[in-house]
């Protein structure tokens, strides 16, 4: 394109200036003042380029599981809603409450305890995350179960003194009381840290405000430094939820009927290996995905007064 | 026995090594408002937070209303009182802190409602009206639905105000109440406090403000270096100060 042949001197006026683009040359046309012309926004073809290339390898992959017959869709169809693998999602939910539940409980009790004044109480707290962050969680699971080698029989009484009554191990820890006390006590480790990280967010005028307007001790941290905690605690407390879901496929060890051993149990029957890991896998992505939704909404209703 | 409303004798507080408080006397009468002046580090807001034991004295008496703060005595000896009976005391000793501390996750109105409901077990409707009026006295009744974080440093602050009253406290401390807000939110803050003060509320006020000291004390309290260095009349202290290193804070800040 040629150069407009006049340059125009500064102090000319716009008028004027365009009358000279328009000059012999007349690439510019009759060309408006620029705060009337249309804005053309910029054309990013290496972005479009980009997204061909992702659009086709999708493509490929639908291709690839929809019509290679080894994927046995067909299969997935028929076991997706089998009784036996229904009961096998219950346990697995069952698993994950129950270990969640004793998880947050123990942890938020140990994470006051670690902020306590008392050195024997916040060493105590301590010593348990260390401890247990430490030991794999399968490790631990067989520890649990073969709890029966080391005391075979449990009594409850007075501490070194008196007992009412003792039972025996083998009777009071079952497979699924182990695998419950492993993943739940190995979760509050977790939970231990996540809960403080949170009290420790919370601006220490909070706690002071609350202390100087008299506000019972219980009340300060349930009411006013808990609920505001929580917005650090949900995020990373939906991670661990969302991990211990999955984590729960460990106590397959323990021949204990969740997902993951459950369709390990019938693919071994009949052979059909591909179909049977796909239906876990779609059980373990409807659940993880009815778990950001829920997310998402927990966190919402934390969010009040600080939009 | 005198018939001080706020009552402190000899008192001590270190921090590490670092003594901070070199035993401190002040009395406030009912019903006068006291403005404690000094320069940053002199051990001003540690006293007023000795007041309602959110600072432990290491040594002296801290009395309100004639009765002994954080401590009861036997015989000889000092106790200290129990987390809860420390918590009721405070419940008579308001406090409005320099960096406002309103609850973000409350409304305005939740904010004056919570001590008085779940501190003093008062019926929730009654506080309520109570909470409502006094929103209407610092100028934000419209605000009550409002979370702190929607509401200027100002309002914040007047809504703290009315935080502490609503417990009806026998004395309201006020810790620097102006100095985290922007220079044109200062007066609408100092107008609810001067308000305060000319309706016979006991008050003491840690500020740099020597404009509010001189309008609306009764007494002024120089503090330097952990002790009291003089007070007395907003005239005598503001105008012709008798002490060298108040002379010299005074040339300073006005």
């Amino acid at each position: 394109m040629n150069r407009p042949a006049v340059k125009a001197p500064a102090d000319e006026t716009p008028a004027v200036r365009t009358e000279t683009l328009e000059g012999p040359g007349g690439h510019a046309g009759d060309a408006a003042p620029a705060h009337a012309l249309k804005v053309v926004t910029t054309k990013h073809p290496g972005r479009w380029a980009a997204a061909a290339v992702v659009g086709v390898l999708l493509a490929m992959a639908a291709s690839a599981l929809i019509t290679n017959p080894a994927w046995d869709w067909d299969v997935v169809g028929e076991y997706l809603f089998a009784p036996s693998v229904l009961h096998a999602v219950l346990f697995t939910l069952q698993l994950t409450a129950l270990g969640i539940g004793i998880g947050f409980l123990l942890g938020t009790v140990l994470a006051i305890m670690r902020l306590s004044r008392n050195p024997l109480l916040s060493s105590v707290a301590w010593g348990y995350v260390a401890l247990f962050r430490s030991i794999p969680l399968i490790l631990q699971l067989l520890f649990w179960y073969n709890l029966a080698l080391l005391y075979q029989r449990i009594s409850f009484g007075v501490p070194f003194g008196p007992s009412f009554f003792d039972i025996g191990t083998m009777d009071l820890i079952s497979p699924v009381t182990a695998a419950v006390l492993g993943l739940g006590l190995h979760q509050a480790a977790y939970c231990s840290e996540i809960v403080r990280a949170g009290l420790l967010s919370v601006d220490p005028g909070q706690r002071e405000a609350a202390a100087a307007l008299g506000i019972p001790w219980r009340r300060q941290l349930f009411k006013i430094v808990l609920p505001q905690a929580m917005r650090s605690i949900v995020p990373t407390a939906g991670n661990e939820i969302i991990g211990l879901v999955k984590g729960t496929s460990v106590v397959y060890i323990m021949a204990l009927p969740e997902l993951f051993y459950q369709i390990q149990v019938i693919y071994s029957r009949n052979g059909r290996v591909i179909a049977l890991l796909l239906v876990a896998t779609v059980w373990y992505l409807l659940i993880t995905s009815v778990l950001s939704v829920a997310q998402y909404y927990v966190e919402r209703h934390y969010a009040k007064g600080r939009k | 026995m005198s018939t001080a409303m706020v009552d402190l004798r000899d008192v001590h507080k270190s921090f590490g090594s670092l003594e901070v408080l070199r035993g401190v006397d002040l009395r406030v009468a009912r019903g006068e408002v006291t403005v404690i002046l000094g320069p940053s580090g002199s051990g001003k807001s540690t006293l007023l937070r000795t007041v309602n034991h959110l600072e432990k004295v290491d040594s002296g008496s801290v009395r309100v209303d004639g009765e002994l703060v954080g401590y009861r005595q036997s015989g000889d000896k000092l106790y200290e009182l129990r987390e809860r009976e420390i918590l009721r005391q405070r419940t008579r000793i308001g406090f409005v802190f320099q960096s406002f501390n309103l609850f973000p996750h409350l409304t305005a109105l939740e904010n004056v409602v919570e001590a008085p409901v779940s501190a003093q077990r008062r019926p929730k409707e009654e506080v309520r009206e109570l909470a409502l009026r006094l929103l209407d006295r610092v100028g934000l009744s419209e605000k009550k639905d409002a979370y702190p974080r929607q509401l200027s440093g100002g309002q914040q602050q007047r809504v703290a105000i009315a935080r502490a009253l609503a417990l009806e406290p026998k004395v309201i401390l006020f810790d620097e109440p102006t100095s985290a807000l922007d220079p044109e939110l200062v007066g609408e803050v100092l107008d609810v406090v001067k308000d305060l003060a000319r309706s016979g509320t006991t008050m003491i006020v840690v500020t740099h403000e020597i404009g509010f000291a001189r309008e609306v004390a009764d007494t002024v309290v120089f503090m330097d270096d952990g002790r009291v260095v003089e007070q007395g009349p907003p005239s005598q202290v503001l105008d012709s100060p008798r002490h060298e290193r108040t002379r010299a804070f005074l040339s300073k800040v006005l």
